[in-house]
């Protein structure tokens, strides 16, 4: 079979039922494969929306998304989705076009390096430069994208690779000899992290995006309920946990729950699985958890002790480990902390973020409330970047994992509507919302195309205030109110720009019409944008830069005006002095 | 440990194109210091060897080999501690040698350091020698006297002393 055959077998091979892609030039032969295949190609707007919609794909399903773009610009607009994927290690093969053989370093037309611009932002790259590569580069590409800590890989097709004859092996296997992800933790480190949890009074555990790769969300309730340990995520754990179980916190960090903040900086004991204490979960590393011993459990040796000093690593699968430790520790007497759980629970009550505002223009507290209450444990939200996100990450109560989708390491403004494009597609029965800003919206609009064509119904509510808002929280705060490009003067109608593309859309101004127009868009199973007009001026209180986590600046809006007094305090005498 | 030191990495890896740009690469990129490098074939088909010597603290280090670890093409890394560890760079030296006198220093100098004449010319002589990067130094001190026109230098590879390999 020639080339361009051998990728959609192998692709079909691997499970692949769809993959999002925009054609060119030297995708030719790839193209007229797919012209009679089975394989389900959807066409986006602009290639960047491919690598965002594979990456929802992957995070809303588990499974390896799958993007194709050009060479040259084609390749490039996909970096930006290869990269975001690579910070928040989501599972995806991107293949890219590249020019014959015998003209690469030409600078031919269309030509761009792809495996050397990709390199520092996939887990791994292949070029294809004979045919009968094809199979065993596909294959091991979708081995090492979903194994180990997940990740983007690049798989660059010469033309002349695509057109090229060769046999399909009946056979392939793998031959990574350098790679050989660990997944059962060392069991003296899962003893030691046992004794150190035994022995602590005032354990927190920080739950990451690896909870949610290794499925192990139970196995991390069952601990959290075992020994009394509340629960904080960080943005890429957020759904690993109930956000409305007794022992959750909420988000750490930067933008964090207050709650989560405090009780961080409390604890003695932090139990950390699968994150990577990112600058904006840690806050000022020197003032990070400074009474704690700090557990650190995560499937890449590379992130022990790279941002943060731990005291007792274990490299593994976090499923396997945590079920390793809930072994242990059930066959103990356990520990003893109710004072320490009655304690959190108390404090986490009295700075509940207050959600219900009256007011007009709407506040986005009052909006996301709305939003929660529209929506079902299985509605699928993504968010894109700033403002949007954070209030989102804040305000809005997870309960699933897999179903709060965000560009998280690399911050990618645009990455919320393909995201939930890709989301849909994988899970086509599930609910799914982008909430958006208007900025980062108006980066991707293009692709409202793709989801009238294929009838994707998303639901996209673009949170309107005609600010780069986060930017502009910023300048608010830190740069003497000096609102420098920030303000977004001509914007398009919304409402107006949904229907041009044939999309049904609403607009929310008023307390009480957004999970009213929620519901409706979602019962009418079709796209609908919704452009909620919100207060420009509202800013999410939260921790400078270089700070310590319990610095937080902005006026932090609680539920109860009168917090009850907090009845705790552990003496020094029951923290042991330590 | 903050103490700043040198250290030699030795790294198996497959003779692939592109491994050398993703190694090279990582150090830029994680903003570690690179102060040589050097890649050959190894005693295994398929797989190169690379020397690498990098200054930085334990905790740069340890940063060091795992993030090199975690590239595909790399099959092993060590870090050699320099007492265990038999390190060799070779260097080539072009020399101006236009008087007798000139000329008949230079070989002494030569032999002295156990190195070689390789090439000669009516104005110019070009020495070989190999040892520690310390005692290539030397020489190199030496020999400025009499005008040094090239220098070409390999960059030190290492391999530990006795029977145990990486």
């Amino acid at each position: 079979m020639k080339g361009s055959q051998a990728i959609i077998k192998s692709l079909t091979d691997e499970g692949v039922d769809v993959v999002f892609g925009y054609p060119g030039g030297v995708l030719l032969p790839l193209y007229d494969v797919i012209y009679d295949s089975d394989l389900k190609h959807i066409l986006v707007r602009h290639e960047q929306c491919a690598a965002h919609a594979a990456d929802g794909y992957a995070r809303a399903s588990g499974k390896v998304g799958v993007c194709i773009g050009t060479s040259g610009p084609g390749a490039t607009n996909l970096v930006t989705g290869i990269a975001t994927a690579y910070m928040d290690s989501a599972p995806i093969v991107a293949l890219a076009g590249q020019v014959g053989t015998s003209l690469i370093g030409n600078d031919a037309f269309q030509e761009v390096d792809t495996i050397g611009i990709t390199m520092p932002i996939s887990k791994h790259s292949y070029q294809a430069m004979e045919s009968s590569e094809i199979p065993q580069m596909i294959r091991s590409s979708f081995y090492i994208a979903r194994t180990g800590r997940p990740g983007p890989v690049v798989v660059d097709l010469p033309k002349d690779v695509q057109e090229g004859e060769l046999d399909y092996p009946e056979n392939i296997t793998i031959d990574l000899p350098g790679y050989k992800p660990t997944k059962k933790g060392h069991p003296l480190q899962v003893k030691k992290a046992a004794e150190l949890i035994l022995k602590s009074i005032k354990p927190v555990i920080l739950a990451g995006g690896g909870v949610i790769h290794s499925d192990s969300s139970e196995e991390l309730q069952h601990l959290s309920e075992m020994i009394g340990a509340p629960v904080t995520t960080s943005l890429m754990g957020k759904g690993c946990f109930p956000e409305d179980h007794s022992l959750s916190l909420g988000m750490l960090g930067m933008h964090g729950r207050k709650a989560s903040n405090m009780m961080v900086d409390e604890c003695d004991c932090l139990i950390a699985v699968g994150c990577r204490f990112s600058d904006r979960t840690t806050g000022d590393v020197n003032k990070f958890a400074p009474n704690a011993k700090i557990i650190h459990i995560d499937v890449d040796p590379a992130e022990i002790g790279k941002n943060v000093a731990v005291n007792v690593p274990i490299v593994g699968d976090a499923k396997i480990i945590l079920s390793h430790l809930l072994r242990i520790i059930s066959q103990t007497k356990g520990i003893n902390n109710h004072d320490w759980t009655d304690y959190v629970r108390t404090f986490r009550a009295s700075c509940m973020p207050r959600l219900s505002f009256d007011d007009t223009p709407l506040k986005p507290q009052q909006v996301i409330k709305e939003i929660s209450e529209a929506v079902t444990d299985d509605t699928i939200v993504t968010t894109d970047v700033g403002q949007n996100q954070m209030w989102m990450a804040h305000y809005f109560t997870s309960r699933n994992p897999r179903k709060f989708l965000s560009s998280g390491g690399l911050g990618t403004m645009g990455f919320g509507f393909p995201a939930a494009m890709g989301a849909k597609v994988a899970m086509p029965d599930n609910d799914v919302v982008a909430v958006c800003g208007d900025g980062g919206f108006l980066m991707v609009c293009q692709d409202l195309a793709t989801v009238k064509e294929y009838d994707i119904p998303v639901v996209v509510c673009v949170l309107d205030n005609r600010y780069l808002g986060m930017v502009a929280q910023w300048q608010k705060l830190f740069y003497d109110e000096r609102i420098s490009q920030t303000k977004l003067n001509a914007m398009p109608d919304f409402v107006k720009l949904a229907e041009a593309f044939g999309v049904n859309a609403y607009r929310v101004e008023r307390p009480g019409e957004m999970k009213e127009t929620l519901q409706e868009a979602l019962n009418s199973g079709e796209p609908t944008l919704i452009d909620v007009m919100i207060d420009p001026d509202e800013i999410l209180p939260m921790v400078p830069p270089g700070c310590g986590l319990t610095e937080i600046v902005g006026e932090y809006k609680v539920e109860r005006e009168n917090p009850d007094e907090i009845p705790y305090r552990p003496s020094a005498q029951e923290t042991g002095g330590d | 440990m903050d103490e700043q030191r040198s250290h030699i990495i030795s790294a198996l890896v497959l003779h692939r194109p592109g491994v050398l740009q993703r190694v090279a690469g990582l150090f830029t990129r994680r903003g570690f210091n690179i102060d040589s490098i050097t890649v050959g074939p190894s005693e295994q088909d398929e797989m190169a060897r690379m020397t690498i010597i990098s200054q930085g603290d334990d905790k740069i280090l340890e940063q060091i080999i795992k993030q090199l670890n975690k590239i595909i093409e790399v099959i092993k890394v060590r870090d050699l501690d320099a007492e265990g560890t038999v390190i060799r760079e070779l260097c080539l030296i072009k020399t101006h040698a236009t008087s007798e006198r000139s000329r008949s220093e230079i070989i002494q100098y030569a032999n002295i350091f156990r190195g070689r004449i390789v090439d000669a010319g009516p104005e110019n002589l070009t020495l070989e020698i190999t040892g520690t990067p310390e005692k290539i130094d030397a020489l190199i001190d030496l020999l400025r006297g009499f005008g040094i026109k090239e220098i070409s230098r390999t960059g030190p590879t290492a391999i530990s002393r006795g029977s145990k390999t990486i």
